[in-house]
């Protein structure tokens, strides 16, 4: 079997995977002119990087067999064939459009940090495509170790961008960040273990079909569930996503909200749902608790945050309560409103970021109480904003609605007040935003500098411009985005009913 | 392809003028707004003229929306009687509220064609509402004018109270539409689609299924019907979610017109109706409707009475109407609750922009206490205020007697117990409504003047381009209901419904309207006049008595005065302790308990390191010795466990 190739005729996906890190190291040796030029060129080669690598991705999106629920473009190498590890890509269709959020919300962060970033601009430019590279290739791993290395890769370029270009007390959000998410990986690496011991292999296809007995399903649930709950993050260990959010940069705090906060729920849809069956059963309850009390929680200590990244820093964990209540209902709707959720506040959360940015630029301050009545100078601005904020409360007609009313649907079938008080967010979402809209928007221009605050320039409008298309085109005619992912998801819950069957059959014959 | 064009010459309208507003300047973009609007008005009400001349009733599919695994809904059109008369109303409305906008918002000094994009998109999100074909489009709708509520209240946004008015109904709205979601959610999992074609065939099928809640089991079409009716009051502002409604007058008056009579309010009632074939079978949540709408329409009557605000007096007159509209739902005579709505929205849409007339003329007066007399000074807007509250207390032959009354003999033909609480309500309501429409009348046009002498030398009849609309809008309210009646509830309204209305108990309730006893059928005029009488007395005749009677029942004027105090309840009750306890959780909860943990591992690390430093004496004895306890203790260890 030739190795890289695939239907697309190259390895497309090793491609789009590495060619941000090429890009780097393309950047790494600019280094003639003065520390303008130097920063300028950067600059340029991030962007046309980034850029390249979204129209691979959209060939991908295009050439994408909708009606397979397997693994595509797959590329396998043999990599340390003694450990039968192997070095192996593919997306389906629960990876593919992650693959392409990445790819869309890298050069708009990029664009975004244009100005606002002026100190080591070669440095971030490089962490980024760095970044990109983790990231994409996390969700086109279909080999567990090659998954777990991109997993915790992403770790170091993010921990760099807060680190270096964040706010005054970036070190402690920084370290803080680190060691949260990393402590969850070691557990995730014992699981892999372990799964390696008894499947004698780490090819994600494969281990999906291998049944672990439910005894060591609690386990490895267990230990995947310490990385991935705080990677999502799931409530309580929730408090490093607003510390991490404040201190990052504008486009770090993207890119956060906008991939990294996936990882973990995608690690719940790629390993423990379709991997442990039983144990995924077993827990939901769990689960469905710690997401209620995420939603309704975070989203009242929202109400009460006085600093605009920590809101929709709160904010994003209450979304993604949502989400993980909709993995766990083991149903179509159920999963799919968790994977548009997932997508939506990708995309919403992202624009979020990038509209406190905005006037972030201006000001230099995120404290709510020093804005007011930028409706007057900003009007483009209060547009923007209005439009993310209705995504975000999840008006009909954006992004936002179709995941939070899918994940409602999807959790009634398994319990009435699990659909109820899951929607709670519902309310209290458009509470705590319009509280800040009105905090930052309306009311009478009070502070002297805001008076000569400027709109929206051309470069901020093309950084939003496809951010808006998106939002209203998913919420619009979302099946241009569910039926990438309908059939897998269809194939992950038939393959969940049929594991717990065999498992209660099983018992039976036990006994 | 009319009736698509109804529907959507408003949104390119609002996207016109809201998008390029600025680039094609205001008065282009007032343009385009009105010129969508006035296509709409063209378009809609003779969609619904070619219903009525037996046009086939149908679904306009646009094409596919929302698709997961079996769950699939459409952007689709409905075409049948109850959407065309909703949007023949919405539209024609609409396009005059537009219309007198231009005059109202003349002065406003903001730029004019934000306002006018929000009410064309305003009332696109209706007219979603009323012709979808499922109930996410409805959604769609529902939440659309709720969205646009919340933009035309807090139009003046540099105005403290429009923001809080403006967030308070959104909110409120929201906490009945969660419910109201969780009630589709439902209705997918036990009919498996959200399609009126394909659930309303089914109810019957249905009826007997139960649904496990609070620990017992309750027939599922009732719990069902129990959450959409919940959302039905959040949206048309029913006792307990009514506190909305007053304070969305914060908004510019056409707006208050247009959220009052055509749109928005009138959504709950509209749902009650297009889900007719599923509450049918659900008697008791219809018990609770017409219990809730009854005991609205006494109860905001009451507060109407107390009000001194001219705006705020009309408003809980909305919110008492719409009781009566659920009143007739709840007993299942849906036809007659939207003959009220339609002439409610004339002359409701009426006495809003004649009070806008009257705010105009005053140089933005809203205090009665403050007017009196204006009837020379704008004998226009008086005669059509007139107009209105003759409607509106049901006078005949106005158009508010003929729905009004069909709704009071309905609930007492219903023959039930809580169809006779709802009588009484009613019926009271029909006499504090009429006291308190000539209270407003007497207290605005005539007696002395009690108006300061700056604002009475700037009075002036309002321009032509404000009040032809209210012309316009007078003719509806007088002829709306003696136009409508044979068609909404006369011998023949299952023919002119043609099935779009489905009344569990066949034809019954409508025809036992008619069938009422002579003194049910009388009473309501009977009381309406005798409220008037009163107010003519109170404060015509003797206008000290108001001051006297307000002083001897201290308490109950006080109570109406304050709304019965539902504001301060719900602020102690929910609103600050939600705040505190959100202070709480972040403070106490996130920065000291959870991040305590954490924080606290950090700090043991490094003291538990400072500890350890200590034993690195640096004296070799001493680590030779300790290694040596440790081989000892190892080996010990594995010899054990051999």
């Amino acid at each position: 079997m030739p190795a890289l190739t695939n239907i697309a005729g190259f390895p497309i996906l090793s491609l789009i995977t590495w060619l941000p890190l090429v890009g780097a190291l393309v950047i790494a040796t600019m280094l003639r002119g003065d520390e303008e030029t130097v920063a300028t060129n950067a600059r340029w080669a991030a962007l046309w990087t980034s850029l390249l690598v979204l129209v691979l991705s959209l060939v991908l999106w295009v050439s994408f067999d909708q009606s397979d629920p397997g693994f595509q473009f797959n590329e396998s190498v043999i990599w340390m064939p003694e450990f039968k590890v192997g070095y192996k890509m593919g997306v389906d269709g629960i990876s593919v459009l992650f693959v392409l959020l990445s790819t869309l919300l890298t050069p708009i962060c990029i664009l975004s940090a244009w100005d606002a970033i002026k100190v080591k601009v070669r440095e971030f430019m490089m962490s980024f495509l760095i970044l990109e590279t983790m990231m994409v290739g996390m969700f086109c791993a279909t080999d567990f170790v090659l998954f777990y290395m991109f997993f915790e890769g992403v770790l170091i370029p993010m921990y760099l961008i807060i680190g270096i270009w964040g706010g005054p007390r970036r070190v402690y959000a920084a370290v803080k960040f680190f060691l949260y998410t990393l402590a969850g990986s070691v557990l995730m690496l014992l699981a892999l273990i372990a799964m390696w011991v008894q499947a004698g292999t780490t090819d994600i296809a494969t281990l999906m079909q291998t049944a672990f007995s439910p005894h060591m399903q609690t386990w490895l649930f267990l230990a995947f569930f310490a990385s991935f709950a705080v990677k999502v993050p799931m409530w309580p260990v929730h408090t490093w996503l607003p510390d991490a959010h404040v201190e990052a940069p504008t486009a770090g705090s993207v890119i956060l909200a906008g991939v990294l906060l996936k990882m973990g729920a995608y690690g719940f849809l790629r390993f423990s749902v379709p991997m442990l069956p039983d144990a995924s059963t077993y827990f939901a309850p769990f689960i469905f608790a710690i997401s209620v009390v995420a939603v309704i929680y975070t989203s009242l200590v929202a109400l009460a945050q006085e600093d605009m990244k920590k809101l929709i820093a709160y904010s994003s964990v209450a979304h993604m309560g949502v989400v993980t209540i909709g993995i766990f209902t083991f149903n179509v709707q159920g999963i799919s409103g968790a994977l548009f959720q997932m997508l939506s506040h990708g995309i919403v959360a992202s624009s979020l970021f990038l509209v406190v940015g905005v006037v972030y630029d201006r000001i230099h301050t995120r404290e709510i109480a020093r804005y007011g009545g930028l409706g007057d100078r900003m009007p483009g601005y209060a547009l923007v904003f209005m439009l993310f904020m209705m995504a975000s409360v999840g008006l009909p007609g954006t992004a936002g609605f179709i995941g939070e009313f899918l994940v409602i649907i999807g959790s009634l079938q398994v319990n009435f007040w699990l659909a109820l008080l899951g929607g709670m967010g519902m309310i209290l979402g458009a509470a705590y935003m319009l509280y800040l809209y009105r905090r930052i928007i309306f009311g009478r221009i009070t502070h002297a500098d805001l008076r000569g605050i400027l709109d929206l320039s051309t470069r901020e409008w093309v950084v939003f411009a496809p951010l808006i298309a998106l939002t209203l085109w998913m919420g619009i005619y979302p099946s241009s985005f569910t039926s990438y992912f309908d059939a897998t998801v269809g194939a992950m819950v038939q393959h969940h009913t049929a594991a717990l069957a065999a498992t209660t059959k099983l018992a039976g014959i036990v006994h | 392809m009319l009736y698509a064009l109804a529907v959507f010459a408003p949104l390119a309208g609002a996207l016109v003028s809201g998008l390029l507003g600025r680039i094609i300047g205001d008065k282009n973009a007032m343009g385009a707004s009105i010129l969508g609007m006035v296509v709409a008005a063209i378009c809609g009400p003779l969609a619904f003229w070619q219903l009525t001349q037996g046009a086939e009733p149908g679904v306009l599919d646009l094409g596919n929306w929302i698709e997961s695994g079996r769950f699939h809904v459409n952007w689709a059109l409905r075409y049948d009687t109850l959407s065309a008369v909703m949007v023949a109303m919405v539209t024609f409305v609409s396009m005059l509220i537009h219309v007198y906008s231009i005059g109202y918002m003349g002065h406003d000094a903001r730029p004019k064609y934000r306002f006018f994009a929000y009410l064309s998109l305003f009332s696109f999100a209706m007219l979603m509402l009323v012709t979808a074909d499922n109930l996410v489009q409805l959604f769609f709708g529902w939440e659309g004018v709720g969205l646009c509520s919340y933009l035309l209240i807090g139009y003046w946004y540099d105005r403290p109270s429009a923001c809080a008015a403006a967030i308070k109904a959104f909110i409120v709205n929201r906490i009945a539409d969660l419910p109201f979601a969780v009630g589709l959610a439902l209705i997918y999992f036990k009919f498996g689609s959200l399609e009126f074609s394909t659930i309303f065939p089914a109810v019957a099928a249905h009826g007997s299924d139960t649904y496990a809640l609070f620990g017992t089991t309750f027939s599922s079409i009732e719990v069902i019907a129990f959450l959409l009716f919940i959302g039905a009051m959040g949206k048309s502002a029913q006792l307990g979610f009514h506190v909305w409604l007053p304070d969305a007058m914060e908004g510019p008056t056409p707006v208050s017109a247009l959220i009052h009579a055509a749109t928005m309010v009138t959504a709950g009632v509209f749902l009650m109706a297009r889900m007719s074939p599923l509450m049918e079978y659900a008697p008791y949540a219809l018990g609770f409707v017409t219990f809730i709408g009854a005991s609205t329409a006494l109860f905001a009557a009451t507060i109407g009475c107390a009000q001194n605000d001219i705006k705020r007096v009309i408003a809980y007159s909305t919110c008492s109407q719409l009781g009566y509209m659920f009143a007739a739902a709840g007993v299942g005579a849906y036809e007659a609750s939207v003959f009220h709505l339609i002439t409610h929205a004339f002359f409701k849409a009426l006495l809003f922009l004649s009070a806008g007339s009257v705010i105009h003329a005053m140089s933005d007066e809203q205090d009665m206490r403050k007017m009196g007399g204006l009837w020379k000074i704008i004998p226009v807007t008086c005669l059509v205020m007139w107009i209105g509250n003759l409607a509106l207390a049901g006078i005949p032959p106005l158009a508010g007697s003929y729905s009004k009354d069909a709704i009071i003999s309905a609930t007492y033909a219903s023959g039930t117990a809580i169809g006779y609480y709802a009588f009484v309500c009613t019926l009271l309501a029909a006499f504090l409504t009429a006291f308190y429409s000539w209270r407003l009348l007497f207290m605005t046009f005539h007696g002395k003047s009690r108006a300061d002498h700056h604002a009475l030398e700037h009075a002036h009849e309002s321009p032509w381009v404000m009040l032809t609309p209210l012309l316009v809008l007078s003719v509806g309210a007088i002829g709306a209901g003696w136009a409508l009646n044979e068609w909404f509830i006369g011998a023949d309204f299952q023919h002119f419904w043609n099935g779009s209305i489905y009344n569990g108990r066949g034809s019954d309730i409508i025809e036992a309207i008619d069938k009422v006893p002579d003194w049910v059928e009388q009473a309501p005029l009977v009381l309406a006049v005798a409220g008037i009488l009163i107010a003519f007395v109170m404060y015509i005749v003797n206008p000290l008595l108001p001051v006297r009677m307000a002083q001897v029942f201290g308490p109950i004027y006080r109570l109406f005065l304050n709304k019965w105090y539902f504001d301060e309840f719900y602020d102690r009750v929910l609103v600050q302790p939600l705040i505190r306890l959100s202070r709480i959780l972040w403070q106490v909860g996130d920065a000291t308990l959870i991040d305590g943990v954490p924080n606290g591992l950090a700090e043991l690390t490094s003291d538990g390191s400072k500890q350890i430093v200590k034993i690195q004496t640096g004296s070799l004895a001493v680590y030779a010795f300790a290694m040596l306890i440790g081989v000892v203790v190892l080996v010990a260890i594995f010899m054990l466990s051999r």
